[in-house]
């Protein structure tokens, strides 16, 4: 999975920085603080690019190996921006069995983006993921919060020309 | 309070979430209010009841009626027929068997005939939302009896051990030897953990979650008696970040449970105080190993480490560290308010209680079920489950996840607990079980499989980080074609290298899918090496892709939508695709408008 240090230029804010260096500061000499200090600065940020991850290092006083370390190691945690439209389709046992190999690969196609990989114009990002769960509507896909189920390949097209159109 | 003539529950569980259930509780209050009877029925969101497949479910009490696959457009209709004239609405409600009976109460159903709920005995009774359902329902009674009458630990621990109790997350060890061990462990500053492993990374497994979604309270008042046995004051509950729902019911939970005084600083007045803090995880499979656990919740890389010391003498933080899984949780309640004998009585001699599985893939009813122990796996699949949708044959049921192994057709009466799973080379795990049918490929699944622990890999040791990938290599290189029967030697040699070198359970299982697969179907294996065939017409590359000249009309689609130009043919005759050129994409197949296409 391409999950290495992003060629988009870092865009934060400093109101987003600011809201970091609170998070920071209440975790600060808790034991275990990393993964909740990092979950958080993923919400705030949507993603983990190197210049969150030296805020994090120095406000916690960690090398920044360690916290790079924990950033890369969790599939949660991405390096990448995502795109406006939020693809994922399940890759659990039950959504395979019953085709979610042809399902991902219609959007692959039709995109023309690899799972991890984010489209040009940043309006698509797709993963695969395992099980969301919904397994009783095998197989399925997730664009951000809505979810289709009982999938096949053919219906990935239209589905997405959708979110094409509405941009 | 006025009087609640009825009440309508709302499955609000992830898979009926999914499927728009949120929708329908907000569309029932709207009607109920413009019927003018929001006074007199009441709506409740409740946990899973187990059908997921036909979600989302609405129930309405006192009658029991069971809706199914209800949507915003029905809603009307319920109210006004069902909750205003009385009448149900049998269009909706809840077919079972080929015959298509309408059933009106669910614990008619062959579904629930044969389930026995202990874990899952308030999921989609209660709303989960509410600490008071919960203590109606005699929740909080056993921690309350424990520190009124100061019961002395090590009578806890002897209930759990005489009970039977097996860890539900997998390994299947005695918990109350776990609970003994932790409590008899000297920690030198005398603080000591209580963990939850709530990190259910096994695809296709959602007992779990259901538990904590429908019933959270009970893991809670079980983690609090657990840190009152072992002499902890300090619990964590480890939860996967990708179950929102869950998550925000547990912090409703505990800020309930706090409020009311069952959590926290002085519970009860006793003296006994015990803090409970979520802690997210971020989506790693080996996570769920209970040293990689504990590792990650101090703050580091999830990687675990070589046992012994175990958690129970060298855990979290170095302390002394009590960790269970969800259900094992769920079940201890029941026990010490039930009794140990009434609990030993279910299951099998070493065997004890029942296990909850998550039934997926290809069966008729998907969803969650709890059986006793020893039930056998004939009963789950055809009573319980259904059978297999259109008509197909069982092939084979998987369980335990990329950890476990296939059970094949022919073993079907298997009874299905620890030890009868693991003598068939396959294990418990923690309650996934994917049945497949005729049209599944075995290699495939096992390789399915393999990818899956390539990818969760820590890369810590050597024999996982390096032997997942050589035997995903290998079992590649049979489904594009090019395997020998020397490969399957290889494999299987490896296969054991890596059982017996892997630093933790993820390694040393990470075999099971293609040694049980290797045992049972390895026909299939030597039909992709000897014949290049794929059986089960699943692996590309052993796929032909042929046109059916007597239907096809010659709309030259498939041609068009073939992206190496291997179909060939003039308009209003039938096409031809060029094997040699053909790169089984399967675009012509999915195309095609005829069904003039097969593959083989």
């Amino acid at each position: 999975m391409p999950n290495c240090k992003t060629a988009v230029p870092y865009r934060g804010t400093p109101e987003q920085e600011e809201r970091l260096r609170k998070v920071i500061e209440d975790h600060k000499g808790q034991p275990g603080a990393t993964m909740p200090v990092l979950q958080a600065a993923q919400e705030i940020f949507g993603y983990l690019p190197e210049e969150v991850q030296i805020m994090v290092a120095e406000g916690l006083d960690l090398p920044l190996s360690e916290i790079y370390g924990v950033a890369s190691f969790y599939s949660f945690f991405t390096l990448n921006p995502k795109g406006k439209y939020q693809i994922s389709v399940c890759l659990g046992t039950a959504c395979y069995v019953k085709g979610a190999a042809d399902v991902l690969s219609a959007v692959e196609k039709k995109l023309n983006i690899a799972p991890g990989g984010i489209t040009g114009d940043g309006l698509f990002s797709l993963d695969a993921c395992r099980c969301i769960g919904a397994c009783g509507l095998a197989p399925v896909m997730m664009i951000n919060d809505d979810v289709y189920g009982r999938l096949t390949a053919a219906q990935v097209g239209p589905i997405l020309d959708e979110y094409i159109k509405k941009g | 309070m006025s009087h609640i003539r009825s009440h309508i529950m709302v499955c609000t569980g992830t898979g009926c979430t999914s499927s728009d259930s949120p929708k329908l509780i907000s569309a029932f209050e709207d009607e109920l209010k413009l019927e003018g009877m929001d006074q007199e029925v009441r709506v409740v969101k409740t946990g899973c009841f187990g059908l997921c497949a036909m979600g989302p479910i609405v129930m309405v009490f006192p009658e029991g009626a069971c809706y199914t696959r209800v949507t915003v457009d029905d809603v009307k209709e319920i109210v006004t027929e069902h909750i205003v004239k009385g009448r149900i609405v049998k269009r909706l409600l809840h077919m079972e068997g080929e015959e298509g009976e309408a059933v009106t109460s669910l614990s008619e159903t062959q579904f629930y005939k044969h389930q026995l709920r202990i874990a899952l005995r308030n999921c989609g009774v209660i709303n989960p939302e509410s600490i008071d359902e919960y203590i109606g329902m005699d929740g909080y009674t056993a921690l309350e009896r424990i520190l009124t009458e100061k019961t002395p630990p090590q009578e806890i621990i002897d209930a759990l051990k005489n009970s039977g109790l097996r860890g539900r997350g997998g390994a299947g060890f005695s918990t109350g030897t776990k609970w003994q061990f932790t409590y008899d462990a000297k920690s030198d500053d005398g603080v000591k953990y209580v963990c939850c492993n709530a990190d259910e990374g096994d695809p296709g497994a959602f007992m779990d979650r259901s538990v904590l979604e429908g019933d959270p309270f009970s893991v809670i008042e079980a983690m609090t008696i657990a840190g009152y046995t072992v002499g902890s004051n300090q619990g964590y509950i480890y939860i996967r970040a990708e179950y929102p729902i869950a998550v925000k019911r547990l912090e409703l939970a505990i800020r309930q449970a706090e409020d009311y005084g069952l959590l926290g600083e002085n519970i009860l007045d006793s003296g006994f105080s015990f803090q409970l803090e979520l802690r997210l995880g971020a989506g790693a499979f080996v996570c769920g190993e209970e040293t990689a656990l504990i590792t990650s919740i101090e703050g580091h890389r999830g990687e675990p480490r070589p046992r012994p010391p175990f958690p129970a003498v060298k855990g979290l933080f170095g302390k002394p560290t009590l960790l269970n899984n969800v259900e094992t949780y769920a079940n201890i309640t029941w026990i010490l308010n039930n009794g140990w004998e009434k609990f030993a009585a279910i299951g099998t001699e070493k065997s004890k209680g029942t296990k909850v599985f998550a039934l997926g893939g290809k069966i008729n009813n998907t969803g969650l079920v709890e059986v006793p122990m020893g039930t056998p796996l004939r009963t789950i699949i055809e009573d319980i489950g259904g059978g297999i949708p259109n008509g197909k044959k069982f092939k084979a049921a998987q369980t335990g996840g990329p950890s476990g192994g296939c059970i094949p057709a022919e073993l079907i009466d298997t009874p299905i607990d620890y030890d009868s799973l693991t003598a068939i080379g396959s294990m418990m795990g923690s309650g996934g079980l994917i049945v497949m049918d005729e049209d599944n490929c075995m290699v495939d699944i096992a390789k399915f499989f393999l990818e899956f622990c390539v990818d969760e890999s820590c890369g810590k040791c050597v024999p996982c980080r390096i032997g997942t990938k050589r035997l995903y290599d290998l079992l590649c290189k049979i489904t594009d074609g090019k395997g020998t029967l020397e490969d399957l030697d290889t494999i299987e040699e490896l296969c054991y290298h890596l059982k017996s070198s892997a630093l933790c359970a993820l390694g040393q299982s990470a075999p099971n899918p293609v040694l049980s697969t290797l045992k049972y179907f390895r026909d299939e294996y030597v039909a992709h090496v000897v014949e290049k065939r794929c059986p089960a017409g699943v692996c590309r590359n052993l796929t032909r892709y042929i046109i059916d000249a007597g239907k096809c009309k010659g709309c030259t689609l498939c041609a068009r939508n073939c992206p190496v130009n291997a179909i060939t043919g003039t308009v209003k005759a039938p096409h031809v695709i060029d094997q040699n050129k053909c790169i089984h994409c399967g675009l012509c197949l999915n195309n095609c408008r005829f069904d003039a296409i097969s593959k083989s």
